[in-house]
């Protein structure tokens, strides 16, 4: 059974992707990267990731979640975090990645800010 | 354990069962979780490098001032304090390096320690915090 589902929705030029189950070591962080890797293929810069359903995530999922961060960059787009659990803000504070994401609570805001 | 990834939730799961059959809360159970998930995680990837065979030993211990977990390798180990500090503005987009971290943030008390025979052997203390 895999750890993560992934699926993808777009919202005008922004696609957002709804995560849910966990973003650990392994099959978790793959589904992620290659995600991402798919939609930068596609000429999708704009991404949006909706964390609401991830339940778990571990140093290596932050880890991806950076390394999706910088690639989308590197291609010229933005990529913004919605709906974070406390658990997942916790980590993200204690890593001070709080600082780099930007991080909303609706789906509303996150979109707007794209324009 | 074997040292594949698969260890890591294996790890995991004894170690909740082990943390629930002694009373621990919830939030205790889920900081357990996260530093044994991590620790694990480090043996199999950074110490034995994924080659299965080398084994990841762990062993848990109950008392009255809390659980102590160790986790260890049979790596060629490596310097702790050679890690750079992820939260260090230069590291901050860096992939890796953030497992440490997140061990020391949760337990209360993490070393590390060159067993005889080589590898890393890491010991992790977390005060228990009964369940009502």
């Amino acid at each position: 059974m895999a750890d993560i589902t992934i699926s993808e929705r777009q919202a005008g030029d922004v696609t957002i992707l709804d995560l849910s189950g966990k973003v650990t070591i392994g099959e978790g962080s793959v589904a992620l990267r290659n995600a991402i890797r798919r939609l930068l293929g596609e000429g999708k810069n704009k991404i949006l990731l909706n964390l609401g359903g991830v339940g778990y995530i571990d140093s290596s999922g932050i880890g991806e979640l950076v390394s999706s961060f910088t690639a989308v960059n590197k291609e010229g787009g933005t990529l913004k975090l919605l709906n974070l659990t406390q658990k997942i803000q916790d980590l993200l504070a204690i890593t001070k990645l709080l600082t780099v994401f930007d991080v909303y609570d609706t789906e509303a805001d996150a979109l707007a800010s794209y324009s | 354990m074997p040292s594949r990834i698969e260890s890591v939730d294996e790890a995991a799961l004894k170690a909740e069962a082990f943390a629930r059959e002694n009373g621990c809360s919830e939030e205790f159970m889920s900081a357990v979780d996260l530093a044994v998930r991590e620790s694990v995680a480090n043996a199999v990837k950074h110490g034995n490098k994924f080659d299965e065979s080398k084994k990841v030993e762990m062993t848990m211990n109950c008392s009255d001032e809390g659980i102590e977990i160790t986790v260890r390798d049979f790596g060629t180990g490596f310097m702790v304090n050679d890690v750079p500090d992820p939260t260090n503005p230069e590291n901050l987009l860096k992939v890796n390096g953030r497992g440490i971290l997140f061990m020391r943030s949760f337990m209360d008390e993490v070393e590390w320690s060159n067993p005889p025979g080589g590898g890393i052997k890491v010991k992790m203390f977390k005060k228990t915090i009964n369940a009502d």
